[in-house]
C-alpha cells in the first residue's frame, strides 16, 4: 500500500460512522508506515502479492493471460450491503448518484473507462482517476474498499443475483441492483479525457 | 460583457434585422469549438474580433470578423487542472468573458481568473482565487467595474463558503473579498450597511443564523450575474443556495445565502441585502440576473431592479434601498403562497418542506427553480422582459449528511418531472409595470438558453433540441427558425461586424445541468442522476447529441 498521509483536517457535520472509519484509517496507516520503510524500492505488485493490474488488452511480447478475477466480498451479500452503506457515507453517491452518474460517469451501465475487474475498480477508488475521481487511498481501509468494489460491481449486475442488494432504505430511484440485468462490460470508447480538443 | 451593458438588459439597438425581413436570415459562417460539453457562454465582440470561451478546458478563441468566414486568429489555453472536473456540480460550463482596457478576462473551472491580451492572445496575469480541494470551482462570467474584475465561486453542492472577490484589472492582485457567510468583518458589513428589512439587521447574522460552525461550509456561492448602477455607484449580485440541500442540518435563516447584496465596488462594503429564500429548502440559489430599469410605479419613476427569481416570483425592488415593491408568480408554485411585502419573506407551505428520511412529493418549482441561470432580456421599446425558463416539479427526501472536503455535500435525493401541462420549458414575455405575463411560448424541454432582443423588435433564443428561433417581440409569433447541430443552451448575441451588417450569433452544444444526461452520457434508469434532473430529461438523448459549434447569421 502506497503511503499518503496528508489528510486535511476534514470538517464534517454528522455521521459518527465516518468518524470511526477515519479513526480506523489512521491506525491502519501508522501500521503501514513501518512497512513502507521496509519495502521501499520494491515494486508495488510484488510487495502486495497482486498480479499486475492491466488497463489494456495489448501486451508487449506473448500475452500473459489475466489471472481469474479475484477480490473479497464478490460472493458475500453482507459485504455488498456494507459497501452500499459506505457508498453513500463516503459521498460516492454525490458524484455517481445511485449508479446513473452526474459529475462522475454512470456505474450501472456496461461502459467502463478503467476496467470492470475487481482489481481495476479497487484502483479507481484508491488511486483516483485523472478527470475528477478523487483518490480515496489512505482514507478508507482496504477491507472497506473491497466492500465498495463489490457494491459498485453489483450496480451493473456483475455479481450473482442472490448477493446483490434487493432493497433500499431511501426513495426508490432505480431498479434494485438484484433485478439489474448483467451488463456485459465494454471498454468505453470515449473516456472523458479524450473529449478534449 | 455578456449582458451587453451594466444594467444587464441584453437589448441591442441594431435594427437592420426586423420582424419583416428576419425570415430571410441566413447562416453566414460557423466555427467548431472542438469541445463536447455544455456551451453556456456568450460570444464577446470587441472591435473586429469575436472572443469565444469554451466549457472546460476553457479555451479562448479569437476570431477575425474583418475577414470572410471569420478565421481563427489565435487560441489561448489556460490548462485547467483535470481534477477540477470532479468538483463541478452540473456539467463543466463557462458563461463567458468580459473586456476592459485591452484585456479579456474570464474564469477557469479550476478556480483561476485570467487576463489575456486582446490583440496577441498572450496571458497578462493568472490569479488563483479558489481551491478545488475545498470544492471550489468557477463557471461565472466576470464583470469589470471601475478597473476591478469581479469574480465569484461555485460549489454550493460541495460545502464551500461563498464569496465575491474583486481583483485589480491591471495586476490581478486581490483588492477585496466579501464572504456570503460568517462574521460581519468577513461579509464586509460596516456602518454603511442599511438593509430595508428588520430581520437583516443585527450583528454577525452570517454566524448566528447557523448552528455551530455550519456557516463555514454553508455554501452561498456567487456564480450568477452582476449588475452595476454607475449613478448610485452600487454593484448588485445574488448568492447561491445554502449547503447541504437537506435543511434539517442547518436550522436558522442561513444568512446570507439565497439572498442578494448591493455593495460599493471600490471597497466591497455592503450597503443593503435582501434574502429571497431565508432557510432555503429546495436549492433555490438566488443568483439569477438583476435587470436595472427605471420604471413608472404608482405614478412615479423609480430606480428598480427586476429579478425573475428561482423561487417562482418576479420581484421588483427599489435598487437604492432594497425594498420589495412587488413579487408576482411567473410560473407554477406549490411551495409558497406569496411574498409578504411587510417582512419581505415568502409565505411557506409547511407540507412541502423536505425532511430527513421522508419523501415529499409535488414540490414546485423544482431545484432549478422556475428559472435558473439563463438570462432574460428587456426591450425599452416594447417595455417587456423576455424570460427563458422551465416548468418542473420534484419529489425530494433528505438523507444523512457527511462533510468530506472536496466531495459533494448535498444530503438529498431528488427526482424531477414536468410541471402542469407536461411541457418542461417556457418563454414568458413579462410586463414589469402591469405585473403580468403578456404572452408565453411553451417548449418541450427547459428553455436553458438566454434571450436577446433588438431594436428591430425581434427576440432570439434557442431550444434544447437545437432550434434557433426568432420571435416577434410584441406578439410572440415565431418568424424564423434554424436547426443547429446540437441543443442550444448558450447566450445569443447581436453585433455589427466590420462589413456594416448586423449579425446574430449563438453557441450550440447541449449540456449544463439540464443537458447533463447527454453531455455526461448518464444512465436514464437512475432517476436521481445529476441531482434528479435526469428523470425529467429521459427523452433528451433521442432529441439531440453533443458538440460545440458557433453559428453566425445575417441577412443576405
Ligand atoms: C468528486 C466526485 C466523485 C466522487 C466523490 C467519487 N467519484 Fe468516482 N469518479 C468521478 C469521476 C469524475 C470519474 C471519471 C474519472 C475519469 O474519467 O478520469 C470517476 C470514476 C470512477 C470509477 C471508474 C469508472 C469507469 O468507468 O472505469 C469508479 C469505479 C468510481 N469512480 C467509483 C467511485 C466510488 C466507489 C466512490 C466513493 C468511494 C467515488 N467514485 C467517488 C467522480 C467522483
Amino acid at each position: 500500500m502506497r503511503l499518503r498521509f496528508r489528510r486535511r483536517a476534514d470538517r464534517r457535520t454528522g455521521g459518527l460512522a465516518l468518524a470511526l472509519l477515519l479513526a480506523a484509517v489512521a491506525s491502519a496507516l501508522s501500521a503501514c508506515e513501518r512497512e513502507e520503510r521496509n519495502f521501499r524500492g520494491i515494486p508495488r505488485a510484488a510487495s502486495t502479492g497482486m498480479p499486475p493490474v492491466r488497463q489494456t488488452e495489448l501486451q508487449p511480447g506473448p500475452p500473459v493471460r489475466n489471472a481469474p478475477a479475484y477480490g473479497p466480498y464478490q460472493e458475500n451479500a453482507y459485504g455488498v450491503s456494507q459497501g452500499k452503506t459506505l457508498y453513500n457515507q463516503f459521498n460516492c453517491s454525490g458524484c455517481h448518484f445511485q449508479g446513473g452518474g452526474g459529475i462522475g460517469p454512470p456505474l450501472m451501465d456496461a461502459d467502463w473507462i478503467y476496467g470492470s475487474r475487481p482489481e481495476n475498480v479497487f484502483e479507481s477508488i484508491t488511486e483516483g482517476r485523472p478527470n475528477g475521481m478523487p483518490s480515496y487511498g489512505g482514507k478508507i481501509v482496504n477491507d472497506q474498499v473491497w466492500q465498495l468494489v463489490a457494491y459498485v460491481r453489483s450496480m451493473s449486475g456483475l455479481l450473482r443475483k442472490d448477493v446483490a442488494p434487493g432493497r433500499s432504505d431511501d426513495m426508490q430511484v432505480r431498479p434494485q441492483e438484484q433485478s439489474t440485468d448483467k451488463a456485459k462490460p465494454v471498454q468505453s470508447a470515449i473516456p472523458k479525457s479524450a473529449e478534449l480538443p | 460583457m455578456p449582458a451587453k451593458n451594466f444594467a444587464s438588459t441584453r437589448y441591442s439597438s441594431l435594427d437592420q434585422i426586423t420582424t419583416d425581413n428576419v425570415k430571410q436570415l441566413q447562416l453566414a459562417w460557423s466555427f467548431s469549438t472542438g469541445v463536447l460539453r455544455g456551451h453556456e457562454a456568450a460570444p464577446l465582440v470587441v472591435g473586429s474580433t469575436m472572443y469565444v470561451v469554451t466549457p472546460y478546458p476553457n479555451l479562448l478563441y479569437a476570431l477575425d470578423l474583418s475577414r470572410p468566414g471569420a478565421p481563427l486568429k489565435w487560441t489561448y489555453d489556460p490548462s485547467p487542472v483535470l481534477a477540477s472536473q470532479g468538483v463541478a456540480c452540473c456539467d463543466l460550463v463557462n458563461r463567458g468573458a468580459a473586456y476592459w482596457n485591452g484585456k479579456i478576462y474570464y474564469n477557469t473551472l479550476d478556480a483561476h481568473t485570467v487576463a489575456v491580451d486582446s490583440r496577441s492572445g498572450k496571458e497578462v496575469w493568472k490569479t488563483k482565487v479558489g481551491d478545488i480541494n475545498r470544492g471550489e470551482s468557477i463557471t461565472m462570467a466576470p464583470l469589470v467595474v471601475k478597473g476591478k474584475v469581479l469574480v465569484g465561486n461555485s460549489g454550493g453542492e460541495f460545502g464551500i463558503r461563498g464569496w465575491l472577490t474583486a481583483l485589480d484589472g491591471e495586476s490581478g492582485k486581490l483588492a477585496w473579498r466579501a464572504y456570503t457567510t460568517g462574521p460581519d468583518k468577513d461579509v464586509l458589513i460596516g456602518p454603511r450597511f442599511k438593509p430595508f428589512y428588520a430581520q437583516d439587521r443585527g450583528k454577525d447574522l452570517g454566524v448566528s443564523t447557523w448552528p455551530g460552525d455550519a456557516w463555514k461550509i454553508g455554501g452561498g456561492g456567487v456564480w450568477g450575474w452582476i449588475s452595476y448602477d454607475p449613478e448610485l455607484d452600487l454593484i448588485y449580485y445574488g448568492t447561491a443556495n445554502p449547503g447541504p440541500w437537506n435543511p434539517d442540518v442547518r436550522p436558522g435563516d442561513n444568512k446570507f445565502t439565497a439572498a442578494m447584496f448591493a455593495r460599493d465596488p471600490d471597497t466591497g462594503e455592503a450597503i443593503w441585502t435582501y434574502q429571497w429564500s431565508p432557510h432555503d429548502l429546495y436549492d433555490h440559489d438566488g443568483v439569477n440576473e438583476l435587470v436595472l430599469l427605471d420604471l413608472p410605479i404608482d405614478g412615479q419613476v423609480r430606480k428598480v431592479l427586476v429579478r425573475p427569481e428561482r423561487n417562482g416570483y418576479m420581484y421588483v425592488l427599489d435598487r437604492a434601498t432594497g425594498e420589495v415593491l412587488s413579487a408576482d408568480p411567473y410560473g407554477f408554485i406549490t411551495t409558497s403562497t406569496g411574498i409578504d411585502l411587510k417582512t419581505g419573506r415568502p409565505i411557506a407551505v409547511p407540507d412541502k418542506a423536505p425532511q430527513t428520511g421522508k419523501v415529499v412529493r409535488g414540490i414546485c418549482p423544482a431545484a432549478p427553480g422556475t428559472k435558473d441561470w439563463q438570462p432574460s432580456s428587456y426591450s425599452p421599446r416594447t417595455k417587456l422582459l423576455y424570460v427563458p425558463h422551465q416548468n418542473l416539479c420534484q419529489d425530494m427526501e433528505g438523507t444523512e449528511a457527511n462533510y468530506i472536503a472536496g466531495t459533494p455535500y448535498v444530503a438529498a435525493m431528488v427526482k424531477m418531472y414536468a410541471g402542469p401541462g407536461g411541457h418542461r420549458g417556457e418563454l414568458t414575455a413579462w410586463d414589469p409595470v402591469a405585473r403580468k405575463a403578456v404572452w408565453k411560448i411553451k417548449e418541450r424541454f427547459p428553455v436553458w438558453s438566454g434571450t436577446v432582443v433588438t431594436a428591430g423588435d425581434v427576440v432570439f433564443y434557442g431550444t434544447m433540441e437545437g432550434w434557433f428561433k426568432a420571435l416577434d417581440a410584441r406578439t410572440g409569433k415565431e418568424l424564423w427558425r434554424f436547426k443547429t447541430g446540437s441543443g442550444i443552451i448558450g447566450q445569443p448575441v447581436v453585433y455589427r461586424a466590420p462589413d456594416g451588417k448586423q449579425y446574430v450569433a449563438v453557441l450550440s452544444g447541449v449540456g449544463g445541468w439540464a443537458g447533463a444526461v447527454v453531455a455526461g452520457g448518464l444512465d436514464i434508469r437512475d432517476s436521481s442522476a445529476a441531482l434528479g434532473f435526469v428523470n425529467a430529461m429521459k427523452d433528451l438523448p433521442q432529441a439531440t447529441t453533443k458538440g460545440g459549434m458557433l453559428y453566425a447569421f445575417a441577412l443576405p
